[in-house]
C-alpha cells in the first residue's frame, strides 16, 4: 500500500472553558489513503468535528492541540498560519454542514469560486478563472453553470448551495476532502444526490475523504473504514463491514441497536416492531469526563472495577494486520 | 366504520397569502402549504406522516389541531367539526388533542420550573384543583415519562435534550388527551436518546390508549413506530398505507424515490442497492405544477400528468396512491 495521504497520531485537543479544561479530543490515531473514505462517527459532543478543525488550524487560539498530523510528509500541527493557508482549500478541501453559512451571502457564486482559484494560483487571469469556475460547477452537476456564476446563494436551493460548496472545496484539486456533516441539513433525496456526487468525484480524482457524521446509514454507504468516537476518544475502528457486522464495543453495539432500520429488519409482516435497544443516560459533557473508560457510566456490560479507574487500550479484535479492527476494551475478543 | 376514526380531514387547505411589495400589499398569490388533503387517523393507531422539508407536513399537523386556521375544507375530531368550533369548544379540544414539539430547548419556558410547566395545563383546564392535588398529579406525570418526581423544582437548563423532551411529553399528557401530534419530536436528539424517546412514546401509547400522528422526515423512525404511513409531497398526501406494506411495496413514484434515498445502516445492503435519484428540487408551494404536482420530477410522467390532478385510489389492501400509473380514473377536479 502506498503511503497514506493523511496520518494522524495521538491527536489531543484541550479547550479552556468557564467550567475548567475540556479534553475534547483525547488521543486519536488514524490514516486515510488515496481514494479511501474514513468516516468518523459520534454523537454531539463526541469531539468528531473538533478533531478535524484542529488539523486545519481552525480552532480558537485558546485551544491546545498536540500530536502529529502528517499530510504529504509535513506535519499540519507544526505549520505556521501562512503555511496552513496554503494547504486549506488547496491540498485539503472542506465542506461543512450548513451551506447557507459557509457561503458569503453578499458575493456571487462566481466571485466566491474564482477567489480561491486565483488566491491559490490554480489559474491566472480572471477570464481563465471564470472558465474554470464554470467547469467546476458543471462537474458538481449544477444546471446552467455559466448562468449560476452570476447567482447569489439565496437564489439557490439547499442542495444546489451544497454543490457550490463542494465545487469550491474541489477548486484547488485537493488530495484530501474533509466533509463535516455535509448532508445533515439536507433532505434525504438531496442527500442521496450529494453522496453520489462525492463518491463519483472521489473515484475520478482519487481524493482521500474524511467524512464526519452522526448518521450510520450514510456511513454504511460511503465509508471504507469507520472510527467511532465517544467522549473525545476512539472506542472502536475498523473496516466498515467489520464494525457493522461484528461491532465489538458496547457503545457501537448500542448505537447500532438504537437504529430503527436495523431493529425493524427482524420485524415480521403485520407484526409490531420490537423495542429499540436504547443506551441509558446521556453522553458526558467534555468538562466532566469520567475517569477510566469514558463509557462506563452508561455501559450495559461494565466488566469489573478496572472500567472505572483505568482507560481501556485499543486492542485488535479482528480485521487483517495493516488494517485491523480495534476496540477500546480490557477483554480483547472475549468481550462479554 | 365512522366510529373507529378519531380525526378526519376532508379536502383540507391551508393557503398563506403572498402579498405585493409597497403600500397596498395586494394579495398576488398563495403559498399552498396544505392543498386538498383527505386523511383519517384511526383510534389507537400511530399514523406516520412523512415528507421532505416544505411539503406541508407540520402545517397539516397544526391545522388538524387548529393551531393554524385552515382556509378550506373540514377537520372532524371525534365527530365534531373543529373548523366550526367556538372558543370554549376549542378550549375543550385543546385538552383532548395536544402537541409534542420538535425543539425541547425552545418549547419549554426557561423561567418556569419543570413542575410549573407540567402543571400549567392542569390549571388552564381546571383539573386536579388545589395545590396539593396538582403537585401529586405533576409527580405522577413526571414518573410516567421516566423522570424522578423530585425534578419538578428544577429548571429546563439543568436538563439534557432527551430529558427536556420527556418534560414536553409530560406536559402534553397532563390533561389525559386522546390524540397527540408529535411534530418532529425526536429530530433534535442524538441517536441513542432518540431510541429512548421512541420506546417511551410506544409504552405510553399502550398504557394510555393514545392515538398518534407522528410527523417526521425520518423514514426509518416513522416506519418503526407507525401502524400506517401517509406520504406528503407539495401540500398533498400522495400515498397512504399500512406501514410495512407501504415500505416494502410503495406504489407512488415519489414514495419509491423517497424510500430508495434513505440510507440503510448495512454496508452490504448499501452496496447492493439501486437508488432512484430524483432530479432537481421540489417546486415552490407558491407555484404548484398543473395536473400531478410530482410530474416535474417524476421518472414515469406521461400524457395525462400535466392535465389531470390524480386522486387517491386503491392500489392494495388498505393502500391508496394518487398516481395515473394506476389508471386515470377518479381524477380530482383541478383546483385553482
Amino acid at each position: 500500500m502506498s503511503a497514506p495521504v493523511l496520518e494522524v497520531a495521538d491527536l489531543r485537543v484541550r479547550l479552556e472553558t468557564p467550567r475548567g479544561p475540556a479534553h475534547v479530543v483525547d488521543g486519536l490515531d488514524y490514516a486515510v489513503g488515496a481514494g479511501e473514505t474514513v468516516a468518523i462517527v459520534g454523537e454531539s459532543g463526541s469531539g468528531k468535528s473538533v478533531s478535524v478543525l484542529a488539523l486545519l488550524g481552525l480552532l480558537p487560539a485558546s485551544a491546545t492541540v498536540t500530536g502529529t498530523a502528517s499530510f504529504g510528509g509535513r506535519d499540519l500541527l507544526a505549520m505556521s498560519e501562512a503555511e496552513l493557508r496554503g494547504v486549506r482549500g488547496n491540498g485539503i478541501g472542506m465542506v461543512f454542514q450548513d451551506p447557507m453559512t459557509s457561503l458569503n451571502p453578499v458575493l456571487s457564486v462566481g466571485r466566491q469560486l474564482t477567489e480561491g482559484l486565483l488566491a491559490h494560483g490554480v489559474v491566472t487571469g480572471r477570464a481563465a478563472a471564470r472558465a474554470r469556475a464554470a467547469d467546476l460547477l458543471a462537474d458538481v452537476g449544477l444546471p446552467d453553470p455559466r448562468g449560476a456564476l452570476e447567482r447569489y446563494p439565496h437564489e439557490l436551493s439547499g442542495g444546489m448551495r451544497q454543490r457550490v460548496v463542494i465545487a469550491i472545496a474541489l477548486a484547488g484539486e485537493p488530495r484530501l476532502l474533509v466533509a463535516d456533516e455535509a448532508t445533515t441539513a439536507l433532505d434525504v433525496t438531496v442527500q442521496a444526490q450529494i453522496v453520489d456526487l462525492v463518491t463519483r468525484l472521489q473515484a475520478e480524482h482519487g481524493t482521500a475523504v474524511v467524512w464526519i457524521t452522526h448518521d450510520l446509514g450514510v456511513v454504511a454507504g460511503i465509508a471504507d473504514r469507520v472510527l467511532v468516537m465517544y467522549g473525545g476518544r476512539c472506542v472502536e475502528d475498523g473496516g466498515v463491514d467489520d464494525v457493522f457486522d461484528a461491532p465489538a464495543h458496547p457503545y457501537t453495539r448500542g448505537l447500532l441497536g438504537a437504529l430503527p432500520a436495523r431493529v425493524d429488519a427482524q420485524r415480521g409482516p403485520g407484526r409490531r416492531a420490537p423495542d429499540l435497544v436504547a443506551i441509558a443516560g446521556t453522553p458526558p459533557p467534555p468538562t466532566e469526563l469520567p475517569r477510566g473508560c469514558v463509557f462506563w457510566p452508561r455501559c450495559p456490560v461494565r466488566g469489573d472495577v478496572r472500567c472505572e479507574t483505568e482507560q481501556p487500550p485499543l486492542v485488535r479484535v479482528g480485521g487483517t494486520d495493516p488494517r485491523p479492527h480495534r476496540a477500546a476494551t480490557f477483554y480483547g475478543r472475549e468481550i462479554p | 366504520m365512522t366510529d373507529d376514526v378519531l380525526v378526519r380531514a376532508r379536502d383540507l387547505q391551508v393557503h398563506f397569502p403572498v402579498r405585493s411589495k409597497g403600500l397596498r400589499r395586494k394579495v398576488v398569490g398563495a403559498v399552498r402549504a396544505v392543498d386538498g388533503v383527505d386523511l383519517e387517523v384511526r383510534r389507537g393507531e400511530t399514523l406516520g406522516l412523512v415528507g421532505e422539508s416544505g411539503c406541508g407536513k407540520s402545517t397539516l399537523g397544526n391545522a388538524l389541531l387548529r393551531l393554524v386556521e385552515p382556509t378550506g375544507g373540514t377537520v372532524e375530531f371525534d365527530g365534531a367539526d373543529v373548523t366550526a368550533m367556538s372558543r370554549p369548544a376549542l378550549r375543550a379540544l385543546r385538552r383532548r388533542a395536544v402537541m409534542v414539539f420538535q425543539d425541547p430547548y425552545a418549547s419549554l419556558d426557561p423561567r418556569a420550573t419543570v413542575g410549573q410547566t407540567v402543571a400549567e395545563p392542569l390549571q388552564v383546564h381546571g383539573l386536579h384543583p388545589g395545590a396539593r392535588a396538582r403537585a401529586s398529579r405533576v409527580a405522577e406525570l413526571l414518573e410516567l415519562v421516566g423522570l424522578d418526581a423530585s425534578v419538578a423544582s428544577r429548571y429546563p437548563h439543568e436538563f439534557s435534550g432527551g430529558q427536556r423532551q420527556r418534560v414536553g411529553i409530560a406536559r402534553a399528557l397532563a390533561g389525559e388527551p386522546d390524540f397527540v401530534v408529535c411534530d418532529e419530536a425526536i429530530a433534535s436528539l442524538d441517536v441513542s436518546v432518540q431510541a429512548q424517546v421512541l420506546n417511551l412514546l410506544r409504552r405510553l401509547q399502550d398504557q394510555l390508549g393514545l392515538t398518534y400522528l407522528f410527523v417526521s422526515h425520518d423514514l426509518a423512525a416513522v416506519r418503526h413506530v407507525s401502524d400506517r404511513i401517509a406520504v406528503m409531497y407539495l401540500g398533498r398526501v400522495v400515498e397512504v398505507g399500512p406501514a410495512e406494506q407501504l415500505a416494502a411495496d410503495p406504489q407512488h413514484p415519489y414514495t419509491q424515490a423517497l424510500l430508495s434515498a434513505v440510507p440503510v445502516p448495512s454496508p452490504a445492503l448499501e452496496r447492493a442497492r439501486r437508488r432512484t435519484v430524483l432530479a432537481g428540487d421540489v417546486p415552490s408551494a407558491a407555484a404548484v405544477p398543473s395536473g400531478c404536482r410530482f410530474r416535474t420530477r417524476c421518472p414515469h410522467a406521461f400524457d395525462p400528468c400535466p392535465d389531470v390532478d390524480p386522486a387517491l385510489q386503491a392500489v392494495g389492501a388498505g393502500q391508496t396512491a394518487a398516481c395515473h400509473l394506476h389508471g386515470v380514473v377518479g381524477s380530482r377536479e383541478a383546483r385553482v
